[in-house]
């Protein structure tokens, strides 16, 4: 800090900085995105191991026998939720007071902001169903929850059987401390919403419920099963929930652990472990891994059922089942098993899962990169905004000065707070629009257009993205004469180090999209001034839009799940990755529209705005 | 057979011999009730009284004189010192009579074994036994006179002070009072309800059964007995035990057993002679009760929630943890100090963290937890209540509890009390309750009353594997074999309401007793077995109950959920770290009739509770609270305190809530596992809740018509308590994986990063030139000395 004391010395570093600008940033930006991919790479990553003490040493003992009934059951399960065309209510109340269990059920009604055409609902009427476990001898004050979604057609019924089964042998055990509530959710994360919602007595997003009955406490950790065969090649494990929420890596460790314990195929993201990390092919495959995480993060959206509890501090992943063509099968008892020995574990916390990290990257399932490892990578581009910054803030503070004929310096208005404030109240107000008048006015869109309520939204919504391309000239026609050059940069400067804010809030609770913004905002944000090229300029930033980014994320994310897409395909599956984000965020509250309409688009037409800067 | 005996005799001359070497060594010989320990103290007494004329008090009071007390109290430190080995001798003593007399004959026995043809020697002894008892009964009804007048003068000083206090209050206040007696009142008639329960018990019985029971006029009145059932002149022991288990299948399949262990001793622990000789009642308690100046003392550690949407009202409600309410005598002048002394010492008897308890986790309840004893005491600074939710009850608090029993685990209902069994349960529950109760039924006198209690419940699925049969052994792994010897009376009771004509389930051995009482505002059916009786334990000299349900293929009963009249729910709504709400439920399932309710919560002081949200509802509709009493908490010295009195509308459910802030504790004042969470305790519903029997509309089938337009008082309604769930609540909580790393961390960055930049935006930089150096400074003295320019 003596360094910035000293004039002389600071005088040279803000030379030297101001110099060598655009050098630096362009290798700030390099290193950024080599550092990312350096992630990968096995020897940069650490080992994943348990840090609970409570999880570790303490052996546990699986002796779940009954998988063959608890297929059974789920078949019975099949039988009765087709002949009631939904949720078998009483069948599974019945059910589960036969086991022993304390039951209670909860009806939940929810009318979408606009119908669903993915999941094809619009008016959600539903009831969730759920036994509790009361563990002898203890107070009701912890719970474990196990979840299965009862879904429709012919998915999950194995999962509702194991979970039966699992009822109805943890009811003749003794040593649990913590009651586990076994929980049946209909319509899936509405379902979930709901319940949790009204476990917790809050109410975030206006859904109806009917309040709950009977509690079991503070729930600790939860697992949602998700099983639609009677036999499974792997098991998946998925951990991304709401606004890129991760749960403590100790459930996927413990996870892994009871994997390796009984010999089941485990994966994350799909992908296999993989040992071959020194070839091109391993590490491919590990970059893949990764790469799938972060955009299944930068998503914002629950990936599973078990999403939703990370909102309320409860640990929780999803557990899938997957039946592929490989010749080895697990059978469901050794599922119960490694499901079991899971609870017993979780049972044996004496504290919530704390140890361990909650902020990582997997590039596979034994492999994990902490927060410290992959925040560099961010910070060498978030680096690049201050930089610029620095820059433009050096080049206001000391004037060009020009010569008149005269000889007198003239030293150039600063311009008014107005030339900065309309762009920045237009392009906000750019962005309210963009975020309340889609699913305001679906109804009118409908009138006039031949269009579905769902399309009309999503069709809005671009329109009015676009619209605001044209708000510049619209700006200056409000401003005359304003357009100086001081005016811009000031704008520029204000413009970078909003930006700079953003993405640094962004990546702290979201590292995936905030990084992801980054690598499209930041460039654009370095080079963009009213001087360069306007219509290639022009198009290089609308490429790196947020919205093209959503596209290509699409595409690029269909490209690495192996299950490439046309382009027409990739449009449709764009259209509906839009609405699925306006309908996450009514639903549950999911951050990632509001973001992106209220502050990223508004901040992109800042930039726009200097581009077109007059 | 008379060798037996007179080798016992001897053996007992010897150890006596061994002790007597003291001169006063008599008065704490606990007399335990055999025929041969009375005739052994007889000898002593023989021996010892011209070695010790010079102290006439001793022998002439069980309560030393006056002037005898400084002597007591140096001798105080010689018993205690001296008192294990006594206990191990009479234990070993007790176990060779055990051996050589398997049948020890209670004192009730004898009176009918006198009738009965019995050996000569043992009519002598029993005999000389009554002979010495009432030589001891004379002397005593001489010192019981005085002490008649003195109570009388208390009640009359008593009797003023409630006057003087009812023209303190003011007009204002008079609502609140005439609710804090109501309350009272609630708990007097609590009091009565229990009381009358037990005398309900013995009247059917009485009724029933009077060919078995003429003896049962011999036992001592019990309290609050009417005086209608005053035996006519009972020869008063001065303590009595009596033992008794109820059985009761629950609607779940899960079965109920609750044990209650009763002493009282007609002994004055409030006056001014000390008490210094124990029997039945355990010293250990008699000496706190009396050093601390204790009225009434209350405690109980349970493992486990009572499930009362399953299980139905338990006998005796107890919150998970530990619970301890005391009412000190006026006497008492430093409250907390001694409450602070009890506790630690209660801590080291009961072997459970008592000495948690603290100013941060008392409270002094103004309107809950009246006291159950006589006495009608309305100035709640004695009282202190204090509960310890996190207490978790294991055997080491089991075996101090047994201790206290008379018979300890060797005989009697006791023995059933293994830990191993009793801690396979889904429920578990010992408490001590101790409380001066009436001597007679005009209450002249009192006595204590130390009540042992015991709850556990066995769970269908974990410990009856499924089936729905119990038997004691399957329950305790043991069978009964004998009552404790030293009991009066020791019967189990099995509930067979549901069963009249035993179509639900089969009960054997059979027993020909029945009897009925009002129990938590239910008529009830019990099956009784006296112990007493060698005749219920059958040929095969065992007690061993089976109960066994008769619909075998229908094994499993899939558990109906019950409607309790009242029951009550709470949780912590909301999610983060930094706010959050109690929402506590109170359920009233009464179909037509209202019922006051007292709600006391205690939170502890880092859930700062927002009192101006307090919201209470019912029906959608806001119900005001005609009572409130509120102690805002003090941060790190007291918890929060809320009394609420409120009117629970028929079939409805009452909704409190109250948000609070999560406190930010002190670094050190995190527990070491802050991430479990911190405990908020139970809350604490006392109601009078109206009775079953009353709402029974059908109660014409099996009641004369003349009786039952108006509900009976005693039926009408009867007091319950109900205690809510505990709360865990997770606390922003620093990481404490690191505490160094992230200490010097802050306080780097604190240090460098707002140092530097302070400096850069407070200070002016300026070009200045540096003043020369010493080396210059002397050579331009030189230069100018040589009128050469400077440099």
């Amino acid at each position: 800090m003596g360094l910035l004391s000293d004039p002389n010395r600071r005088r040279a570093l803000i030379g030297m900085l101001t110099r060598l600008n655009a050098p630096i940033c362009m290798i700030c930006y390099m290193a950024g995105v080599a550092w990312f991919m350096g992630l990968a790479f096995e020897p940069f990553t650490l080992r994943t191991y348990m840090s609970e003490n409570a999880m570790g040493s303490t052996m546990v003992e699986e002796r779940f026998p009954a998988g063959e009934r608890a297929l059974a059951t789920g078949r019975e399960f099949a039988a009765h939720k087709k002949k009631t065309g939904g949720m078998p209510v009483d069948w599974l109340v019945r059910t589960m007071q036969a086991r022993g269990l304390e039951v209670y059920t909860q009806r939940f009604s929810r009318k979408l902001p606009f119908p669903d055409e993915d999941k094809e609902r619009y008016m959600v009427k539903g009831t969730n169903v759920y036994g509790i476990l009361r563990a002898p001898r203890a107070p009701r004050t912890e719970a474990l929850v196990l979840s299965a979604p009862c879904s429709p057609g012919n998915e999950n019924n194995q999962a509702v059987g194991i979970l039966l089964g699992l009822a109805q042998y943890f009811r003749s055990q003794i040593y649990w401390a913590k009651d586990i509530i076994f929980l049946v959710n209909e319509h899936d994360l509405i379902g979930m919403q709901a319940w949790l919602e009204g476990y917790h007595h809050t109410n975030t997003t206006g859904m109806d419920w009917s309040p709950l009955q009977g509690r079991g406490g503070s729930i600790q950790a939860a697992l949602s099963l998700e099983l639609s065969s009677d036999v499974v090649t792997s098991l998946d494990l998925v951990l991304e929930g709401l606004n890129g929420q991760l749960p403590n890596l100790d459930l996927a460790n413990l996870f892994y652990a009871f994997c390796q314990k009984i010999g089941v195929l485990c994966t994350t993201q799909g992908k296999l472990p993989r040992n071959d990390w020194d070839t091109t092919s391993g590490y491919s495959h590990a970059v893949q891994t990764m790469m799938l995480m972060v955009l299944k993060q930068a998503s914002s959206r629950p990936w599973g059922d078990h999403g939703l509890f990370l909102r309320y501090h409860i640990e929780a992943a999803s557990i899938k089942g997957v039946n592929s063509f490989r010749p080895y099968k697990t059978d469901a008892t050794t599922v119960g098993r490694l499901l079991e020995g899971m609870y017993r574990k979780l049972n044996n916390l004496l504290e919530r899962l704390h140890q361990s990290y909650f902020f990582y990257l997997m590039p596979s399932l034994t492999r994990f990169v902490s927060i410290g490892y992959y925040m560099p990578a961010f910070g060498l581009l978030a680096l690049i905004l201050l930089l610029r910054a620095l820059d433009l803030w050096v080049q206001l503070s000391s004037p060009p000065t020009r010569t008149t004929e005269d000889g007198v310096e003239v030293v150039p208005a600063s311009p008014g707070v107005l030339s900065i404030l309309t762009p920045l109240v237009i392009s906000h107000l750019t962005g309210v629009a963009l975020y309340t008048l889609p699913v305001l006015s679906q109804e009118l869109a409908v009138e006039h257009f031949p269009v579905s309520e769902t399309e009309a939204v999503v069709l809005t919504a671009i329109a009015i993205y676009t619209a605001g391309l044209a708000l510049p000239h619209n700006t200056h026609r409000l401003l005359a004469g304003e357009g100086t050059e001081q005016g811009w940069k000031v704008l520029k400067l204000v413009a970078v180090l909003y930006l700079a804010v953003l993405l640094g809030c962004t990546a702290l609770i979201n590292f995936s999209l905030g990084f992801i913004l980054a690598l499209t905002l930041v460039p654009l944000a370095a080079f963009i001034t009213p001087h360069v090229p306007k219509t290639l300029s022009a198009v290089v930033m609308v490429i790196l839009s947020p919205g093209l980014t959503l596209l290509f994320a699409v595409f690029f994310f269909q490209e690495l799940q192996e299950t490439p897409v046309t382009l027409q395909e990739g449009w449709m599956l764009y259209l509906s990755v839009i609405s699925q984000g306006i309908l996450d965020h009514a639903l549950y509250g999911s951050l990632l529209y509001p973001l992106a309409a209220l502050l990223v688009y508004p901040c992109w037409l800042l930039f726009w705005n200097i581009l077109f800067w007059k | 057979m008379a060798a037996r005996r007179c080798l016992g005799l001897w053996f007992f001359l010897i150890t006596l011999c061994v002790v007597s070497t003291g001169a006063d060594v008599l008065h704490t010989t606990p007399v335990t009730g055999t025929e041969s320990s009375a005739a052994g103290t007889e000898t002593v007494v023989a021996r010892e009284l011209p070695e010790a004329p010079s102290d006439p008090g001793e022998h002439t009071a069980a309560e030393p004189t006056r002037e005898g007390e400084q002597n007591d109290r140096t001798r105080g430190g010689e018993q205690t010192l001296g008192q294990p080995t006594r206990e191990e001798e009479q234990e070993q003593e007790k176990t060779r009579e055990g051996e050589q007399t398997p049948a020890q004959p209670t004192r009730e026995e004898e009176e009918e074994e006198e009738e009965q043809e019995q050996t000569r020697g043992e009519e002598e002894f029993t005999r000389e036994e009554e002979e010495e008892e009432l030589t001891r009964e004379e002397e005593e009804l001489t010192t019981e006179e005085e002490e008649l007048t003195r109570e009388e003068e208390e009640q009359t000083r008593e009797e003023e002070e409630l006057t003087t206090e009812e023209e303190e209050l003011t007009t204002e206040e008079e609502e609140l009072t005439r609710e804090e007696e109501e309350q009272t009142r609630e708990e007097e008639e609590e009091q009565q309800t229990t009381a009358q329960q037990e005398e309900q018990t013995k009247r059917w019985e009485a009724t029933e059964l009077e060919e078995e029971h003429v003896h049962d006029a011999a036992v001592p009145p019990l309290a609050g007995d009417p005086p209608a059932a005053d035996p006519p002149s009972p020869p008063p022991s001065k303590d009595d035990f009596q033992e008794e288990l109820v059985i009761r299948p629950l609607h779940s399949g899960d079965i109920y057993a609750s044990f209650q262990f009763r002493t009282v001793w007609d002994a004055d622990f409030m006056g001014d002679q000390k008490v210094s000789h124990y029997r039945l009642f355990p010293k250990s308690l008699g000496q706190v009760i009396t050093k601390f100046s204790v009225r009434e003392l209350h405690i109980s550690f349970t493992q486990g929630y009572w499930r009362t949407m399953q299980w139905g009202q338990p006998y005796l409600p107890s919150p998970p943890g530990a619970e301890l309410w005391v009412w000190f005598q006026d006497t008492v002048t430093d409250v907390d100090g001694t409450w602070k002394e009890l506790t630690n010492v209660l801590s080291g008897i009961f072997c459970a963290s008592l000495n948690f308890i603290d100013s941060t986790n008392t409270v002094q309840p103004s309107a809950s937890f009246k006291p159950l004893g006589i006495g009608n005491v309305t100035d709640h600074s004695f009282l202190r209540y204090a509960t310890l939710p996190r207490e978790i009850v294991c055997t080491e608090n089991l075996t101090p509890w047994k201790k206290l029993l008379p018979c300890g685990s060797k005989a009697g209902l006791s023995v059933l009390l293994k830990s191993e069994k009793l801690f396979h349960s889904t429920f578990h529950s010992q408490a001590v309750h101790v409380r001066p109760v009436c001597q007679d039924p005009q209450c002249r006198t009192t006595s204590m009353e130390l009540r042992q209690t015991l709850n556990v419940v066995f769970d269908l699925h974990t410990s009856g594997q499924g089936k729905r049969e119990w038997s004691l052994f399957k329950m305790f792994s043991r069978t009964l074999t004998e009552a404790c010897p030293l009991a009066s009376s020791s019967k189990v009771y099995v509930d067979v309401t549901d069963n009249p004509q035993g179509e639900q389930f089969e009960l054997s051995p059979a027993t020909p007793l029945l009897t009925q009482a009002v129990v938590l505002g239910d008529r009830r059916t019990y099956s009784v077995y006296d112990l007493t009786q060698q005749a219920s334990f059958g040929s095969s000299r065992s007690l061993n109950m089976l109960l066994r349900w008769k619909n075998s293929h229908n094994n499993v009963v899939p558990p109906v959920m019950l409607r309790p009249l009242l029951h009550s729910e709470r949780y912590v709504a909301g999610y983060g770290l930094q706010a959050g709400e109690i929402h506590t439920l109170i359920y009233n399932h009464h179909p037509y009739r209202a019922f006051p309710v007292l709600l006391l919560s205690a939170v502890p002081w880092y859930l700062r509770l927002y009192i101006h949200t307090l919201t209470v509802s019912s029906k959608g509709k806001d119900n005001r609270p005609s009572y409130i009493h509120y102690q805002p908490s003090k941060d790190r010295e007291r918890p929060h305190l809320l009394e609420m009195l409120l009117q629970l509308p028929p079939n409805s459910v009452t909704e409190v809530t109250v948000e609070f802030e999560r406190a930010l504790l002190k670094w050190t004042e995190y527990t070491p596992d802050p991430n479990h969470g911190f405990y908020v305790g139970s809350s604490v519903i006392s109601a009078l809740v109206p009775s079953v029997v009353a709402m029974d509309t059908n109660s014409t089938l099996d009641r004369p018509l003349f009786s039952s337009f108006f509900p009976c008082k005693e039926e009408a309604s009867y007091f319950m308590r109900v205690y809510t769930e505990p709360l865990l609540v997770n606390l922003p909580t620093p990481d404490f994986s690191m505490p160094y790393n992230v200490i010097c961390l802050t306080c780097t960055v604190v240090a460098v990063g707002y140092g530097s930049l302070y400096n850069l935006l407070t200070r002016t930089f300026q070009v200045d030139e540096p003043s020369p150096g010493l080396a210059k400074r002397i050579a331009n003295v030189i230069r100018r000395f040589r009128g050469v320019p400077l440099l």
